[in-house]
């Protein structure tokens, strides 16, 4: 059986936003122009029908790849190349629309992913009237209801608003509306962080299903790793703008080897070890405008030495997981704790 | 009419008569005739100085949010230029530059359109910067990153999406610029520069009265003072009203 | 046993509305000893974070306390005056909220809303009351507390904000205190320091916490024991370590399946249909009939109260022993 092709290749991806002061006062101050680097040379590839999770906590930037990969915001250098082409070189809207018809996009917060005063059913029918993908206004109905069942609610529903439904089913209809225009690919953020636990398996579980039935492409950004670890096949951890370690998800969990996934997986609250004591790392993430030089992880990291303050670490290839550490590079790591046996 | 009528108080007091309910002003016209007409005058300058502001304010708001950068700049400034000239200096710097420019005649005629707009250039400010903050705050609401994912026309999304959301406010603040509008319009025309004295608004009747109120014929002044304030009261209702309306959460 | 330093007996909270009188709480009862960590945990909607809102006196009109009482060290708090209240509040009861953002004043400097604190609830001169702030700071481990003392809030970072209230919450050495949520805005490895810290503090000090969060896995981690709320009632109340192993109460078991863990099998996460009925919408009987598995005709007619349930309580018809001797067999 041939292998999967390459339904998205991302290439050294930077972002960098201008967070300086207004001109007048930074000539009062003194201040030099300041600028956030959300993504510091992103790379990764991912083929069809797989589920590519990007991990990491606030301000790492995952955000900002999804939309780059969205096509939200332009790149500041590198590529994203989504089958074959590259959606920020499009000039015009009229030829990006055949790519943005295959590539959509889930978003966290269920309140505000949907107009307030437009009626559902109008909501969901925004993606078949721009791409124009049905003839008759009856055939346009008729693609609603089906779109609204297919996430298990009801086609009536089609006729209210928006504040009328609870959040898991505002993600639903999210999910409908993301689901119109027959989309390969889903750019999934962080889509059941803002829900009820109860109600985030009702969402997850729809979403696994419907990945099996219509053969979809997730890339799944999330803060979660217990998420993670039941949604995707592959993970990359980020930190501060760069990808530290990218793994297929066994590997990942079962033998981690960058200490900040060691320390994301030391710190996740669980419930399995009840009143255990511990004492967890220190240090936070530090501010994204000033970031510590050669790795960014070094202030926190008990491995830290010399170069680790000079050099940034590349991603190396160890047994079969992408690593960015000098540590781990030099083996200086001790033997990488078994964190769970993994099965599938 | 007869100059004999002229000059007759309301009508439950003495010398006053019913053909002239509200009593007659120094040339005999009845109070209350030109109560009548003179509000119909008021509203209408009222409204549409209103409808133009906010034409122009919505539209320049919605620019100066969405677009950003040196659009925004541009349009800002303006109305920060705008901004240091109060209302009335405004209008009667416009009033006394078309009055140069046209003709005796046609300027009663034309009084009306140039009062209104007038009161619109001195009203549009608010709308654009209300409107302008609400679409800054929108821009990056999750439903219209949603609906540029999906590729619609921008032009689109501004009026089909952020539009009505940014609208509520603004509404509010027309009808009570509706009010201020016929409150200004009455202040133009009660100073001389507004509607010539031939046209009853309810501004020109109170200043017509106003000459009379210490003489004793007070009915002049106070009827078409007291109609206003009700007419301004009931637009102010009519606003609160008109947005919760709008609201589809309290349908 | 030790008498309880906190007490809710029988509370019930209505919020009246254009369309009748809502119910929001509906007759809870429950203890907390002194020193002891208990977790209320329980979705949007289940009234957890009213639960904390009522015994702190910060009840907004129209939500009211209809019925039932709370009692502090034996004393009744419920029915206190305001300026009563107010002097419990912060010297008996400390407060934690959700947001380190918003609950800080961001004009002042942290070490004068400190000393504030202090100051209103003891008798200490401004200096001593500064270095009572101070002692604070280093104790919540905020490094350089004696420069850090007059920064402002937004020139902390979320997690050390949030050791900033809690030093707030501990300023006048309180008993009890209600934390909402505590975790919730912060980062992954910065709630565990966190948690780390409020554990220390109710050791060292013998403060008890009532801790409010949807997080099960914070609570596991935290508390004694734990009450889960469903539709404004408790539905199950037990130590922790009992209600995660074995948990009795239906929801409470749906709650524990579909949290999403690490390890073993990769397969679809059991998953509770339905949503829990909003206020106005509640069924009568047990609240959670409508979703339950096991749902038993009594179960609509009747409301179960707190019944033993083999290590824990719950509110559930499975484990009345007089009318169905059978279901000890069930518990095995």
């Amino acid at each position: 059986m041939a292998e999967p092709e390459t339904l998205l290749h991302v290439e050294e991806l930077h972002r960098s936003f201008d967070v300086s002061l207004p001109a007048i006062e930074r000539l009062m101050r003194g201040k030099k122009r300041a600028t956030l680097k959300a993504v510091d040379g992103i790379s990764f590839t991912m083929r069809r029908g797989e589920t590519f999770a990007l991990v990491g906590e606030s301000g790492c930037g995952k955000s900002t790849v999804a939309r780059l990969v969205v096509g939200l915001y332009r790149p500041t250098s590198g590529r994203v190349v989504f089958a074959g082409q590259e959606l920020a070189r499009l000039k015009s809207r009229k030829a990006a629309a055949p790519l943005r018809r295959r590539l959509q996009m889930i978003f966290q917060d269920p309140y505000a992913s949907l107009n307030p005063r437009w009626q559902v059913k109008r909501i969901i029918a925004e993606p078949l009237r721009t791409h124009r993908l049905v003839a008759s206004e009856a055939a346009l109905r008729q693609r609603v209801a089906e779109l609204l069942l297919q996430v298990r609610l009801s086609p009536v529903d089609g006729d209210k608003f928006p504040h009328e439904f609870s959040g898991g089913q505002r993600q639903r209809i999210s999910i409908a509306r993301a689901l119109a225009s027959n989309p390969e690919f889903l750019v999934c953020d962080e889509p059941t962080s803002a829900l009820d636990v109860s109600v985030q398996a009702q969402i997850l579980n729809l979403m696994k299903d419907l990945q099996r039935q219509l053969g979809l492409t997730y890339l799944f950004i999330s803060h979660n790793l217990a998420v993670i670890y039941q949604m995707s096949d592959r993970v990359g951890v980020m930190y501060l703008g760069r990808l530290v370690e990218i793994a297929s998800a066994e590997r990942l969990f079962a033998a981690p080897r960058h200490p900040y996934t060691q320390l994301l997986l030391d710190t996740i609250p669980s419930i399995e070890i009840t009143g255990r004591e511990r004492e967890p790392v220190g240090g936070e993430v530090p501010n994204p405008i000033n970031p510590p030089p050669g790795c960014s992880f070094h202030p926190r990291c008990p491995f830290a030495y010399e170069r680790c303050r000079r050099e940034r670490p590349e991603l190396i290839d160890v047994g079969g997981t992408l690593v960015a550490c000098h540590a781990v590079e030099e083996d200086r790591l001790p033997q990488a704790r078994a964190y769970t046996e993994y099965e599938t | 009419m007869s100059l004999l009528d002229a000059s007759n108080p309301p009508a439950w007091l003495d010398g006053g008569s019913w053909t002239y309910p509200l009593g007659t002003d120094n040339q005999s016209r009845d109070v209350l005739s030109a109560i009548l007409y003179g509000s119909r005058l008021s509203l209408f300058v009222g409204s549409l100085a209103v409808l133009l502001a906010l034409l122009i304010g919505v539209t320049l708001g919605l620019l100066a949010g969405w677009c950003g950068g040196l659009t925004d700049t541009i349009i800002m400034r303006i109305a920060d230029v705008k901004l240091s000239f109060p209302a009335i200096l405004l209008a009667l710097l416009i009033d006394g530059v078309v009055r140069g420019m046209l003709p005796r005649d046609a300027q009663s005629e034309i009084a009306s359109y140039v009062l209104i707009a007038a009161i619109a250039l001195s009203f549009w400010v608010q709308y654009a910067r209300t409107v302008r903050a609400s679409t800054l705050v929108e821009r990056n609401k999750e439903y219209i990153q949603a609906a540029r994912v999906i590729g619609v026309h921008p032009a689109k999304i501004v009026l089909g999406h952020l539009l009505p959301n940014v609208i509520g406010p603004i509404l509010v603040i027309a009808t009570i610029n509706l009010a201020l509008a016929i409150l200004t319009e009455a202040t133009l025309s009660f100073l001389g520069v507004g509607l010539p004295p031939t046209q009853p608004s309810l501004g020109t009747l109170i200043r017509n009265g106003n000459d009379y109120l210490f003489s004793g014929d007070w009915w002049i002044s106070i009827f078409p003072g007291v109609v206003l304030a009700v007419l301004i009261l009931s637009v102010n209702l009519l606003g609160d009203w008109l947005r919760d309306a709008f609201n589809p959460k309290l349908r | 046993m030790l008498e309880p330093l906190l007490r809710v007996e029988n509370l019930r909270i209505e919020l009246p509305t254009r369309r009748g009188v809502l119910t929001a709480i509906d007759d809870i009862s429950f203890a907390i000893a002194p020193g002891e960590v208990l977790g209320v945990v329980g979705e949007s909607g289940a009234g957890k974070s009213l639960t904390g809102t009522a015994i702190i006196g910060l009840l907004e009109p129209p939500l009211r306390i209809a019925g039932g009482r709370i009692t502090l060290a034996g004393r009744r708090i419920d029915n206190l005056p305001s300026e009563a209240v107010r002097r419990i509040r912060g010297r008996e009861i400390g407060a934690i909220f959700q947001d380190p953002l918003t609950s800080l004043n961001p004009l002042y400097t942290i070490g004068r809303q400190l000393v504030e604190t202090i100051r209103t609830h003891l008798d200490l001169s401004p200096a001593a009351a500064r270095d009572q702030a101070l002692a604070l700071l280093r104790e919540v481990g905020i490094a350089g507390a004696e420069a850090r003392i007059d920064h402002y809030p937004h020139q902390f970072s979320g997690g050390m904000r949030q050791r900033v209230v809690i030093a707030l919450a501990i300023a006048a050495n309180p008993r009890l205190i209600i934390a909402d949520e505590p975790t919730t805005a912060l980062d992954v490895s910065i709630q565990a320091q966190i948690i780390a810290l409020l554990k220390r503090l109710c050791r060292d000090h013998g403060t008890a916490i009532m801790l409010v969060t949807h997080d099960m896995g914070v609570i596991a981690e935290t508390a004694h024991r734990v009450a889960v709320m469903y539709a404004g009632r408790i539905v199950e109340i037990g130590a922790v370590a009992e209600i995660v192993a074995h948990p009795r109460h239906p929801y409470t078991r749906g709650l524990m399946d579909s949290i999403p863990r690490i390890g073993g099998r990769r397969q679809r996460l059991r998953q509770i249909d339905g949503a829990m009925p909003r206020l106005g919408a509640i069924p009568a009987g047990c609240p959670f009939n409508q979703r339950c598995p096991e749902v038993a005709d009594r179960c609509r007619r009747q409301r179960p109260d707190l019944l033993p349930a083999a290590g824990t309580e719950a509110a559930c018809w499975l484990y009345d022993k007089v009318l169905l001797p059978a279901q000890e067999a069930f518990d095995g």
